[in-house]
């Protein structure tokens, strides 16, 4: 019986060796568009060093980043889905969204353009051509900004997609991609994460340029009334920061290749 | 050679077994006297086993008694060797060690006793020897030595030999017949006349799960009372 | 630049990256917990298991060995819902910690170690039963000695709750956030690569961790190889 006990012991110490919840951190929810283009691994560090306020991020989809909002796990989101995020705060789970970036969706598809969406005059067209030509498409289907985004312009388009040609995958930007490269099929991303992505394959953009590709970032405080162990203070020292001129240099400043990724758009708040 | 009370003589009343509507042993009855050297004999399949195992409180019996004279002891002071030795998982130490420890002796104790046990049974070149590993006749010197470091009062043992060479059964015997001489009782199965012959006081022959006769060995082997032990004696198969 | 992933992987083990070095140690500390903890409560859990007789054994064994198959994606959901701020053990505060993936990774564990210890123990009192009993031992004073007899073949049962722990992604990218420094593990790293679409990367990351495994297999064979040399 002394094994035992030697050995719950040892366990109860390795697991008190573990770092729980350290002193001061905040958790973010954010989008895996913004956490695979490696943003957070740029601006973070000189919030962190300004602060000492270090920021834990959880990259999700934004439909689960305000659910983790929604229920009191992360201190503030920072996602791209405008009508969802206004939804949000309207009930009451976030205190105010601010403006922070956009960046801006693109379509990319296989480089010889099969459906001719080059061509296309504004977005929903040229997402109306691949319709027509029955060309295969790859969605996210996971509720993600970018989804909400994509059926927006379906809507536009006046196309309810579905058939053969449409494949939802259920996941995020890079595994939707890395699927699109498979096939190849045409899909709607982020130019952040397609500046980044490595496994591009036949792929190419074949639409962009479109006000209506916009993709607004925003951050928002959970609300402190609605979770009391939301780091109301230090979750609003991110915020502030973010939209400060100092926060907005930072993501100007992020580049990949020599291409800027997220435009700064704080002027609003 | 012991101070404490004895929890002999045995009394088996009327002792039986069945299973699943078979009835493997029935109406035994018997008195286990203390320092005897008592052999159950009988062919394969008399029951013999089943007997000590009911004796021994292995088995529940399905009708009858076994009574001590002092039942609150009795468990702690029989031991039992079979006929395959169990040898656990370690060395010749780590057994006689865990069967101390599994009989609930303290640590020290358990220390004094297995090397008494190892040194009277010269045990010394094969202490750290995994048992696993040990010749036949080996292991069962390591049962013997277990069981004899339990210092038990009655000591049962089913057909200890019966898988040894003629050199291991006479090193086995001769340690019964010590044990015996130091006072304790001896519970013997055997279907091995000779070896009755060798180590009997008293007999209890058993044939097809009847109590057939007993009584001292040398009446026994003198003028059997039944048809079946003066066949069995004079080397015939019974059924 | 068309460094092969193995190529890659040797060389980011060379470099001693840091935030490799410190991914690595955050996946054993959690992986190693889980298993110490597994067992802990595993062995002697299914060492009972096997000797206790009650109403309704049979189906808690079937239930355990089902459990074996447990998605992971479904422990870490169950654990999520558990730790939210919004669930029953919300006040600790948990959620997104190593502490949490260490929870959901002995959930994962624990009905490998019942099972496996159970059918090892099942055999092993088979053979002892009659040697304790005639000891005076009970099945409670047994269990020690049984979990020491079956030492050699629970070692399969232990490494094989290893080999879920640390190949598994599921649940503690649900549970732990995968947060950069804090809760980033070798598996949820190389689900982060893929879907940034470094594939070279997430499959130098595979081959590290595939290296991982496979010492600590040779390790544990080695080990009990030797040791049964010795003890038998």
């Amino acid at each position: 019986m002394k094994t035992f006990r030697a050995l719950f012991g040892a366990a109860a110490l390795a697991l008190a060796a573990i770092p729980g919840a350290a002193a001061d951190f905040i958790t973010v929810a954010s989008t895996t568009s913004t956490e695979n283009s490696g943003l957070f691994g740029h601006i973070l560090p000189i919030f962190t060093e300004k602060t000492g306020i270090e920021v834990h991020v959880v990259a999700q989809g934004t439909g689960q980043a305000l659910e983790t909002g929604r229920r009191g796990d992360a201190d503030v989101v920072f996602v791209h889905a405008r009508p969802a995020e206004e939804t949000f705060v309207a009930e009451g789970w976030g205190v105010q969204r601010f403006d922070v970036m956009y960046n801006d969706f693109v379509l990319v598809g296989p480089e010889e353009d099969p459906a001719g969406a080059r061509a296309a005059a504004d977005a929903p067209a040229a997402l109306a051509a691949v319709a027509a030509a029955g060309a295969p498409f790859a969605s996210r289907g996971d509720d993600s900004g970018t989804h909400q985004a994509e059926k927006a312009l379906w809507a536009a388009a006046g196309v309810t997609p579905g058939g053969e040609w449409y494949h939802e995958t259920g996941s995020g930007m890079g595994a939707t991609l890395n699927v699109a490269a498979e096939i190849p099929a045409y899909s709607l991303t982020d130019r952040g994460t397609w500046i980044s992505f490595q496994n591009r394959g036949d792929l190419d953009i074949v639409f962009e340029g479109d006000p209506a590709l916009f993709n607004p970032y925003g951050v928002i405080l959970v609300n402190p009334e609605k979770h009391p162990t939301v780091k109301a203070e230090a979750g609003q020292a991110f915020i502030d920061w973010l939209v400060s001129p100092e926060g907005q240099a930072a993501i100007a400043e992020f580049k990949i290749d020599g291409q800027q990724l997220f435009f700064p758009d704080a002027s609003g708040s | 050679m012991r101070a404490e009370p004895s929890i002999l003589p045995l009394d088996i009343s009327g002792l039986g077994y069945a299973r699943n509507g078979t009835r493997l042993l029935g109406g035994v009855t018997l008195r286990v006297r203390p320092n005897r050297r008592l052999i159950v004999l009988g062919p394969n399949g008399a029951g013999k086993s089943l007997l000590l195992r009911l004796c021994h409180g292995l088995i529940e019996p399905t009708e009858g008694h076994v009574l001590w004279a002092l039942p609150e002891l009795a468990s702690r002071r029989q031991a039992m060797v079979f006929q395959k030795p169990v040898m656990l998982r370690r060395s010749t130490r780590g057994n006689l060690e865990a069967a101390l420890a599994l009989a609930g002796l303290p640590r020290p104790a358990r220390r004094s006793r297995s090397a008494a046990a190892i040194e009277r049974f010269g045990l010394a070149p094969l202490a750290t020897r995994p048992a696993r590993l040990l010749s036949g006749g080996e292991q069962q010197r390591l049962a013997m030595a277990r069981a004899w470091s339990l210092r038990p009062e009655v000591l049962f043992l089913d057909e200890p030999c019966a898988q040894l060479d003629p050199g291991a059964t006479r090193s086995i015997e001769a340690m019964i017949g010590e044990f015996s001489r130091e006072g304790m009782t001896i519970v013997m199965t055997t279907h091995d006349l000779g070896q009755a012959r060798r180590l009997a006081e008293d007999i209890v022959f058993l044939d097809r799960g009847r109590l057939v006769e007993s009584g001292p060995a040398e009446t026994f082997f003198r003028e059997p009372a039944s048809e079946e032990a003066r066949a069995f004696l004079a080397g015939n198969l019974l059924w | 630049m068309s460094l092969g992933p193995f190529g890659l992987a040797f060389e980011l083990i060379a470099s001693g990256d840091p935030e490799l070095m410190q991914i690595i140690g955050l996946s054993l500390r959690v992986t190693l917990t889980a298993v110490a903890i597994g067992c802990a409560l595993g062995l002697p859990l299914g060492a009972a298991l096997a000797l206790a007789r009650f109403p309704g054994r049979s189906v808690v064994v079937v239930v355990f060995n089902a459990l074996m198959g447990l998605p992971p994606v479904v422990a870490g959901l169950a654990i999520y819902l558990l730790l939210s701020r919004s669930g029953p053990l919300g006040p600790l505060g948990l959620l997104f910690t190593p502490t949490a993936m260490v929870l959901a990774q002995t959930i994962l564990i624990l009905p490998i170690v019942i099972s496996l210890t159970r059918s090892v123990i099942e055999v092993l009192w088979d053979e002892y039963q009659e040697q304790f009993r005639s000891l005076g031992s009970g099945r409670i004073r047994a269990v020690p000695t049984l979990l020491w007899d079956g030492r050699f073949s629970l070692l399969t049962g232990v490494l094989a709750g290893f080999g879920r722990a640390s190949a598994e992604v599921g649940a503690i990218l649900i549970v732990g956030g995968n947060i950069a420094g804090h809760t980033r593990t070798m598996t949820t790293a190389i689900t982060l690569e893929t879907s940034r679409g470094n594939l070279g990367l997430a499959v130098a990351l595979g081959i590290i961790l595939l290296g991982l495994t496979l010492s600590f297999n040779a390790l544990a064979f080695g080990a009990s190889g030797w040791a049964r040399r010795v003890a038998g």
